[in-house]
């Protein structure tokens, strides 16, 4: 019938006539195009509220975002300051809060260094992952739109970033250029653009090839106009699914970073918890509480992102769907 | 000798949105070397029939009723016996050979693999065999060696008639064959397929939605709407004389060169298929029909007798009201 | 198989190869290396000792000159001399290859098999038991830094059960075959934690891609000519699914080196992953740029060998 199981039990998207309450006043162009928009947005989210996948990773997310955001409030600054804390190294968990992960090697609860370094992880996470998008989105859409000598000139360039194995580079960038924060994300979009940028170009490649865009042209539109109201609005569903994709990928790195020690040291992180575990001989002393939570935050966090990513890609990409 | 009956087949698929029926009791029969043509537009259910009878359809498919095939109840066979029913009791020409042929298996092979799978040559004898097939189908033999990319789209459609003969099947079912290619390409394939139904005397039920293929290839003709047969009799007869508005509406749409009835009226049928889940109460082609009156919405027709061994579902049939002895609407 | 295609491949690979030999070299060139930088980060060597080296290792010419130096050397398979221990580069790695190289191997062909496997049988009985399992087992992995999963294995395999050496390559106390048993024994977590980490990737990437195939027109064809379920998957589903993961697998490469990296750290295994991080800690710039190279040249091979692979199992792509 041309609807997907999913879309059956929703509903089928409507288009809407006019503006509701005024049936008769006439309206602008652009208020049909943002009426259109809004209504889409509404129609894509019914259809991933029912994404089961989709709605559980939404919901761990919630949560960590809440607690990175509740930080200040739930978290005793001075206790995770190593100088300042008050509590006993290296303590098993016990049942007194904020004691229920136990403490590290200075005795700051590992509890509330896993609330403080959710602050960290997501927002290298998520800057990065912009950094990443905005930059793979300009080579890939120019090299898509362009095409000819600009195109072949983009394709090379990325090609060696994709070539480059990411973690040599970023190793060698973080060592020479200084393990501060900003360091860090930017080391990560430097190396984890190129993929975007393939997936960008390939999608404007198809977005091209359609009339609306050969009809703008003889209408005389100019570049800019296509690419931002024509193309960039086509690419952008794939863009943003890409993106959620991304940012679990650069969770990934900043920990790999991290772990290498090659973290930021005057911020905590998932990752440079771990290190210090690791660094402490936690291994070989069986510190277990100070090591595997961490850990499971970072895999929490990266699934729920990989998950909401697979539920847009179906949602916005009818090609994955069920049948 | 009846080669397929289908006695009150009804076929409902299960949607997340609900059930959806796509066949609502039909009857059928094709007998030993005739050519059944089966037309309807796009979500009649015809296709649904195709996939039934070889009940190649989604698990989660209802299938009600019965389907005969050389005698046999194809629908309680096991799997062992339904699978060496398949291809060598019916096999099916399917539409767009674009994609119907594995792109990375020659397709010598892929004709071949057919009767290594029924047993019925080695795989030596099987490749000769394909070639003779080719052949058969006006390609030469040395292609057994070629690809599906390296053949042309017509060429492809020839490929999957010499499959669909591999076996020496009982019935073939032709789903749209000619559908995807262009207009000189069809009428080629439509004349082998002729020639091929006359020399071996082969059994045919040809679904397309083009009423004008219908009428060169097939001896009866049944059209489909909304799940049921609405009109059936010998195929010239049907097509010239139309008994039921939906069938005058689609003869009309497709018209035949040097035919003076498409010379002066415009043709072509407004509205959409109805929406299996939405079917119009009454008579279902109503809301479209030019020619409704007030009791079509409220009464539905069952297929009544409307000349020599034809039949319409339709109100204004001669002998209104009164349903043909056997017919089943 | 066309020759045409291969050519163009070659061609390709050895442009890349050309701009990544500049980009290195360049990378390193333009870095920060004056002595005050360098001697703030290294207390192994005084002012003067740097100065030397600098001037030995002809880092105060001009660029074009070393460049021209540099691409010389590089294609006579001369890297210099390590800052660190002043010998040649080349030894220095070729001490290292054959850990790194079995580590790798091995964990890459077994992700790689086994990937596949679980990936096909996920997607023909999709949404049964071992779907769900192994989809979501290999979500799970996918999300896992390899760098900590190595650490849980060792907490759980050494730490708690003793089955096996907390690191290293061997104990150095065998010989013979109680040495290969002994490595084995070595290399298994390590070996563990690099599979396990690319695995998840392979799986899911192999079950899409026969979900998307299984729905093609052709299998339906395959099954209307009456062929087994299990040969329908294996003589048409699979050829089918597998050309485009496999280049997937080939040109994921460069995360798995990446990966090598962090696991050899983490095991201390005596690798190129290892070493990558000692001269990362003591700024030993040839070592690093002939790691660089060394690295990027592997992952243009494969990507190489995957377009390759790709045009002769795909008759589509064949004819140039």
């Amino acid at each position: 019938m041309g609807l997907t199981p999913l879309e059956a039990q929703v509903g089928p998207p409507e288009q809407p006539e006019g503006t509701p309450g005024d049936p008769q006043a006439p309206r602008s162009a652009r208020a049909i195009v943002w009426g259109r928009r809004r209504h889409a947005l509404a129609y894509n989210w019914s259809l991933y509220r029912h994404n089961t996948q989709g709605m559980i990773g939404l919901v761990i997310l919630s949560v960590f975002i809440a607690l990175a955001l509740l930080a200040p409030l739930i978290v005793d600054q001075a206790e995770i300051t190593p100088a300042d804390t008050t509590g006993v190294p290296l303590q098993a968990p016990s049942a007194d809060y904020p004691y229920w992960l136990g403490t590290d090697n200075f005795g700051r609860p590992v509890l509330w260094l896993l609330i403080w370094g959710a602050r960290i992880s997501l927002t290298v996470g998520l800057v990065a992952t912009v950094g990443t998008m905005v930059l793979g989105s300009i080579v890939g859409i120019a090299a898509g739109y362009f095409g000819g000598r600009i195109d072949t000139a983009l394709n090379a360039f990325t090609n060696w970033f994709l070539v480059i194995p990411w973690l040599v580079l970023a190793i060698v960038l973080v060592a020479i250029l200084g393990p501060s924060l900003g360091i860090i994300i930017l080391v990560i979009a430097l190396t984890s653009w190129a993929g975007t940028a393939r997936l960008v170009r390939a999608q404007t490649l198809t977005v091209k090839e359609r009339l609306y865009v050969e009809r703008g042209k003889a209408l005389g539109a100019g570049n800019w106009h296509l690419i931002t109201r024509h193309i960039l609005p086509n690419v952008f569903p794939v863009i943003f699914a890409n993106t959620v994709l991304t940012v679990s990928l650069a969770i990934l790195s900043e920990t790999t970073l991290a772990l290498l020690g090659l973290g930021d040291p005057n911020s905590v992180s998932w990752g440079t918890i771990i290190e210090e575990a690791f660094n402490s001989g936690a291994l070989t002393a069986g510190y277990w509480w100070w090591l595997i939570p961490p850990g499971i935050c970072i895999v929490l966090v990266t699934l729920s992102f990989t998950m909401c990513g697979y539920a847009l890609d179906e949602i916005l990409n009818p090609k994955l769907r069920e049948r | 000798m009846t080669v397929l009956s289908l006695r009150d087949l009804r076929i409902t698929y299960s949607t997340q949105g609900g059930p959806v029926p796509a066949v609502r009791g039909v009857n059928l029969e094709v007998g030993t070397g005739e050519v059944l043509g089966l037309a309807g537009e796009s979500g009649c259910g015809k296709s649904t029939i195709a996939g039934a009878v070889l009940r190649l359809l989604p698990k989660s498919a209802k299938i009600e009723g019965e389907i005969l095939l050389d005698g046999q109840d194809v629908l309680a066979l096991k799997p062992g016996k339904l699978r060496a029913l398949r291809w060598a009791g019916a096999s099916i020409v399917f539409q767009g050979a674009m994609h119907s042929l594995n792109p990375v298996q020659r397709v010598g092979d892929q004709i071949a693999e057919a009767m290594i799978v029924h047993r019925q040559a080695q795989e030596k004898e099987a490749r000769t065999r394909a070639g003779d097939l080719l052949q058969m189908v006006g390609l030469p033999a040395r292609r057994i060696d070629d690809y599906p990319h390296e053949l042309s789209g017509g060429q492809k459609q020839r490929v999957m008639i010499a499959m669909a003969l591999a076996c020496n099947p009982s019935l073939v079912i032709a789903d749209e064959p000619t559908t995807a290619l262009d207009v000189i390409v069809q009428a080629q394939v439509l004349r082998l397929m002729k020639s091929l139904q006359r020399d071996l005397g082969l059994s045919m039920v040809f679904i397309t939605h083009d009423l004008s293929v219908l009428v060169e290839v097939s001896d009866r003709l049944a059209i489909m709407y909304a799940g049921k047969i609405i009109e059936e009799g010998p195929a010239e007869q049907v097509f010239h004389d139309p008994k039921h508005p939906y069938t005058e509406a689609l003869s009309a749409a497709f018209p035949e060169i040097g035919d003076a009835r498409f010379r002066h009226r415009p043709s072509g049928l407004g509205g959409d298929p109805p929406d299996p889940m939405n079917i119009p109460s009454g008579c279902p082609f109503h809301p479209r029909c030019p020619k409704a009156f007030d009791d079509c919405p409220t009464h539905e027709p069952a297929l009544y007798e409307a000349g020599e061994g034809r039949r319409a579902a339709c109100l204004l049939v001669e002998g209104v009201r009164a349903p043909a002895t056997g017919g089943a609407g | 198989m066309g020759g045409a295609y291969i050519a163009r491949k070659l061609l390709a690979a050895l442009f890349t190869l050309f701009f990544v030999l500049a980009f290195n070299f360049f990378l390193f060139r333009v870095m920060p290396s004056d002595p005050v930088s360098i001697n703030a980060r290294s207390e192994r060597l005084t002012r003067q000792d740097i100065q030397e080296q600098l001037e030995n290792f002809g880092l105060l010419d001009p660029l074009p000159t070393q460049f021209v130096r540099f691409v010389g050397n590089t294609f006579q398979g001369d890297f210099g001399l390590s800052f660190v221990t002043g010998t040649p580069v080349t030894a220095e790695i070729g001490a290292r290859v054959w850990p790194t190289v079995l580590l790798v191997g091995l964990s890459t062909l077994l992700a790689t098999v086994f990937g596949v496997l679980i990936g096909i049988k996920g997607a023909w009985k999709r949404g049964s038991a071992f779907d769900t399992t192994s989809l979501f087992g290999s979500l799970v992995f996918y999300s896992m830094p390899e760098g900590w999963l190595g650490m849980i294995l060792i907490l759980i395999f050494v730490g708690w059960l003793g089955w096996f050496p907390a690191g290293g390559y061997t104990s150095g106390l065998e010989s013979g075959f109680g040495n290969i048993v002994d490595v084995a024994k070595h290399l298994f977590l390590p070996c563990l934690t690099l599979t396990l980490g690319y695995i998840g990737e392979y799986a899911i990437v192999m079950r899409s891609s026969v979900l998307e195939v299984k729905n093609e027109e052709f299998v339906a064809t395959a099954r209307a000519k009456g062929v087994r379920d299990k040969d329908v998957r294996r003589h048409h589903a699979v050829p089918n699914a597998l050309l485009p993961t496999l280049t997937l697998v080939f040109y994921s490469f460069g995360f798995v080196l990446g990966g090598a990296i962090i696991v050899e750290y983490v095991f201390s295994w005596p690798g190129l992953g290892a070493l990558t991080y000692n001269a990362i800690n003591d700024l030993d710039y040839p070592v690093l740029q002939a790691i660089f190279l060394l690295s990027s040249a592997l992952v243009i091979l494969f990507n190489l060998f995957a377009d390759i692979l790709y045009g002769y199992l795909d008759p589509r792509v064949r004819e140039g």
